[in-house]
Order: C-alpha cells, then structure tokens, then sequence
C-alpha cells in the first residue's frame, strides 16, 4: 500500500493510511527523497497517527529518511505518534534520537515553519 | 536364569493390582456419593449454617453453592482432572469475595465437606473395618487435593482482587495536572516501583495528548529512593514524552539521588533537569513563550542528531 | 473464542498479519490497549528475524493460563541457520542496528518471559509470553 505524499506549500506531508510492509516503508522513503529535491521543498512531515505498531524497522527507517532529508537541505518532523506505541518504543529501546517530534500534523507545521523563519533569519543575518 | 525371571514376576505382581484397586475403590465412592447426594448435601449445608460459616449468604445461595460444589467435588475424585473444580472455585471466588467472603470461611465449608463425607463412609462400612481403611486410604489423598485446589483458588483471586484495588489506588495518588495551557506537571510522591513507573508513564502520556502539552514537568521531590530500574524507567518516561513532542523537565532530585544516578551510571544528559519546581515551572514557561529562547541554541540541538 | 492463531511467515507483508491478529487476541483476552501494542511490536520483531535470518518460518499465538492469571504466548519457529551464540543475541546490541538476534533484548523488555531455543544449523524457536 503506497503511502500518500501532499504537497504544501514549501513542505511535504506523508500520512500513514494504516500498517505498512517494510516494502511500503522503503518505498516512502525513496519518494520522499526524490520529492524533497524536485520541489526544493523545506520540511516533511510523516503522519503516523493511523500506525498501530513502530518497530525496529519502521523507526530506523523513519531516522533514516530524516537524516537523508537533511542532508538535502530539509528537516524531518514525525507527527502522531500515539502514546502506546511511544511506550512501546522506548521499551523496545527505540526512541528516534535526533529525529524532531511533535503531536499532530498543526504542531508539526508551526514547528517546520519556526524552523524555516530561523534558517531564513540565519541567512539574513549573514 | 528362568527362576529368577519367576522370582521378578511374582514381585512384580501386585503393585498393578493395588493401583486398580484404588480406582475400583475410587468408583465405589462415587457411586456411593451420588446415591446419597441430596442427604449429603443436606447435611454439609446445615453444618456450614451452624459452623457460621458464609454469613454473608443467604440459606438458598449457600445451597446452591453447596449443591455446585459438591457436584464438582464428586466429578474431581471420579476423573482425577481438577480443571474443571479449578474454574469453579475462581469463579465462586469472584462472586462471593465482593460480598466479604473471608479465607478462614472457604477452607472451612471445604474441610466441613471433607468431614461429611469422611462421616458417611465411615456409618457404610463400619461393618468391614478391613474395606473402610481402604476406602478411606483412597478417599484421603484425593480429598486433601480437593480442599488445597479450592482454598488455593479463592486465596489467588483475593490477591488478583487486592492487585486490582491497589492499581486503582495508584491511579489516583499521581495525579496529572494542567497549571497553564500546554504545561502538565507531574508531581510524584512516594515509593516508584516497576509496576507504578509504567502506570505513570502511561498516565502521562495520555495527559500529554489530551491536554496537548508541550512542556511536562515532573517532580520528583517527593521520591525518597531511587534504584538503577525505576531511574531508567523515568528516562524511557523522557524520551516517550518526546515521541509525542513534549519536551521533560524534571525536578527536585535531591543530592542523595543525584549521587546514586551518577554512581549505577545512568545517563542523566537526556534530562533536562532543573532544581526545584518553581525554577521548573519558570523554565517550562521560557520554553512556552518563544521569543525567549535563543535561536541559534535551539536550531542547533534541533539539528544534533 | 479461536484460543489460537497460527501465521506463515515468508514474506514482510506475513509480519503485518502476524502482529494484527496477534493484536487481535490480545484484545479479546481483555489485554490493555498498551499491552495489545507491546505484544503486537514484540510479534513484529520476532516475525522479522525470521525473515532475516531464515527466510520463512511461522508465528503462533496462543492463550495460556498460570493459576487465576491469563496470558498469551508467541512462538516464532524456523529451520533456519540457528543462533550460535544466545547470550550474545540477547545482549543489547539493537542501536547499532543490524546484527544476529536484533531486536531480542528489547522483546524481552517488552514481555514478560523470554526463551530462546536454538542450535546452529537446527533452526530457531523464540517463546515470548505476556500476562495479563
């Protein structure tokens, strides 16, 4: 099942319909790359709010995608993350380190534009 | 070699006679306690009614449990399964511990059963004292292991019972609280063990959506102790909250503590920890108010990965 | 009530099965909404080993009882290579993100019992249980 991927303005949303192979989650990951560049796009953000379960995999491959994302010049944020698959995570040890977080698709936006007001400021500044 | 091949045979021999004798044994039992199943549960639940026993129930109910129990007795000594008297006795259990059923009252019908019975083998066969020692060697075992299933039973679902109180008890000693919008304080008194750092957290996590905080601070102030498990249960506490995007602040670790951390190694710079709850709460509602926050300190731990 | 469910695991789309009517007992049997997400996680993790390290193998979940207590047990079965090692596989090795027996030590965290029977070249058999 492939995942969704809208475009916003300067950012990209991705929302989880429901649970994903770890074919689907590769999948996501490459297209988001991809689109980062074509759109020259400023911030992701991933809705997991419909997943039911993060494991090893999702959650390295979440990371990974942050990173790569990154490394193109955008910035990740991972929004709806439901308060027992949090608890499992972090029982399980995985607690995506590096990898900014925020309740919901509205946090998750004000969070990426504050981001991109302080890049813009930054270049300003200089 | 033939003879001592006899002389095996003929030890051998009767161990298998004696073991099919218990059962024949067993069977007569039965047989006669399903014969006089109604005076027998008679007379059981007229003694529990003078014993005072199960005053909490009324005559008909103590009869209908009695009725129940004897049938499940009388099936556990004829198949020698005790699953099915297993699930009657946490069942019964679930219904009369509500109603103030004590211990000392459950074993007490079953040992009052075990007599009765042990009465009315002894009035059969007093006649054959030969067959009444038997019968009662057979009938004992199995009636001892009658009595322990049940009192067991009632015993496991007291505590199942007690567990479920003090869970819920729990449940209101941490109380989650919203003091500003966005801002949930935690304050955590008393003694953290595995099981109430897990119904905290799940507590929190909760209150953390359905409040939308973004800022949790959790006081400790009121923890006296605090060991290698329950610390890294508050570090997986962190770093759930930050999964939901809050960011933790705890405070109110007290020097002891600080120094047991250090001591069993737990990495206290995940945590963002501030004095006491007052410095707490002001340096929650720094981050609360953005402009405050320096932006150059922020993009970078944003972007540390 | 189906006391038992039995998963063929060959592929990760198996994985997702798996842990959904493992989620599902869980359910049934009265399991909490976060203990429902532990075991489902915890079934996710072994159902991928499985896929890593043997290629197929199957998943089996199942009711149990200890005395007043119920619970539920996942057995993760393969003929795959085996673990040489198991005290090394259930060290916590899961940050480094590969490696023999990731994703062990967490699922013992996660559950509460953890067995693992196995012998190089025989096949694995991970037994988790959880009680309610």
């Amino acid at each position: 099942m492939e995942v969704p991927i809208l475009k916003q303005g300067d950012f990209l949303i991705a929302t989880f319909q429901a649970a994903l192979t770890d074919e689907d989650l590769l999948q996501l990951q490459d297209a988001l790359v991809a689109r980062v560049g074509r759109f020259r796009s400023r911030g992701v953000i991933v809705d997991v709010t419909a997943l039911d379960v993060m494991d090893s995999f999702a959650a390295r491959t979440l990371r990974a995608l942050a990173h790569m994302v990154r490394l193109r010049g955008a910035e990740t944020v991972i929004v709806g993350i439901q308060p027992e698959v949090a608890f499992a995570m972090v029982q399980l040890g995985l607690s995506l380190e590096g990898v900014p977080t925020a309740l919901d698709l509205e946090e998750g936006l004000a969070q990426l534009m504050k981001a991109a007001e302080r890049k813009g400021a930054t270049f300003r500044g200089r | 070699m033939s003879k001592s091949n006899k002389d095996n045979e003929v030890k051998k021999a009767p161990e298998p006679v004696r073991g099919e004798t218990t059962a024949a044994l067993l069977r007569e039992l039965v047989s006669h306690l399903r014969q006089n199943r109604t005076q027998l549960r008679q007379e059981w639940a007229k003694r529990i009614t003078e014993a005072k026993l199960l005053t909490a129930m009324s005559q008909e109910e103590i009869f209908a449990e009695a009725t129940a129990v004897y049938d499940n007795y009388v099936e556990a000594l004829e198949t020698g399964t005790f699953e099915a008297l297993q699930g009657y006795a946490r069942n019964l259990s679930e219904r009369i511990i509500p109603r103030g059923v004590e211990t000392h009252e459950v074993v007490g019908i079953v040992l009052l059963l075990r007599d009765v019975l042990a009465r009315s083998l002894f009035a059969k066969y007093q006649h054959d004292f030969a067959l009444l020692n038997r019968i009662l060697d057979a009938y004992e075992p199995a009636a001892n292991r009658i009595a322990n299933t049940v009192a067991v039973g009632f015993v496991q679902e007291r505590e199942r019972t007690i567990r479920q109180q003090q869970e819920a008890i729990r449940e209101l000693s941490t109380p989650v609280l919203q003091v500003r919008e966005r801002l949930l304080i935690l304050p955590i008194i008393g003694v953290i063990d595995p099981q109430r750092s897990r119904q905290l957290t799940e507590q929190l996590l909760r209150g953390i959506r359905t409040n939308r905080a973004k800022v949790v601070v959790i006081d400790i102030t009121g923890v006296a102790a605090m060991d290698s498990n329950v610390a890294n249960g508050l570090v997986q506490t962190v770093e759930a909250s930050r999964l939901l995007g809050a960011t933790v602040i705890v405070t109110g670790l007290s020097p002891e503590i600080a120094q047991t951390l250090v001591t069993i190694g737990v990495d206290l710079t995940k945590m963002n920890t501030v004095g006491d709850l007052q410095g707490g709460i002001e340096e929650a509602e720094r981050l609360l108010g953005y402009k405050a926050v320096p932006v150059s300190a922020l993009s970078e731990s944003s972007l540390k990965s | 009530m189906d006391d038992e469910i039995r998963v063929s695991i060959a592929s990760d789309a198996d994985i997702v099965i798996a842990r959904q009517q493992g989620r599902a007992l869980a359910e049934k049997l009265g399991f909490s909404a976060t203990d429902q997400t532990i075991i489902a996680t915890a079934i996710s993790e072994v159902a991928r080993n499985i896929i890593k390290f043997a290629k197929h193998g199957e998943i089996i979940v199942e009711v149990i009882a200890k005395s007043s207590i119920r619970g539920i047990r996942v057995t993760a079965r393969d003929q795959g290579p085996g673990i040489a090692d198991i005290q090394l596989a259930l060290q916590d090795g899961y940050t480094t993100g590969n490696g023999l027996g990731m994703g062990l030590p967490g699922c013992k965290r996660l559950m509460d019992e953890l067995e693992i029977k196995s012998a190089k070249g025989k096949g694995t058999t991970v037994t988790m249980k959880k009680w309610a």
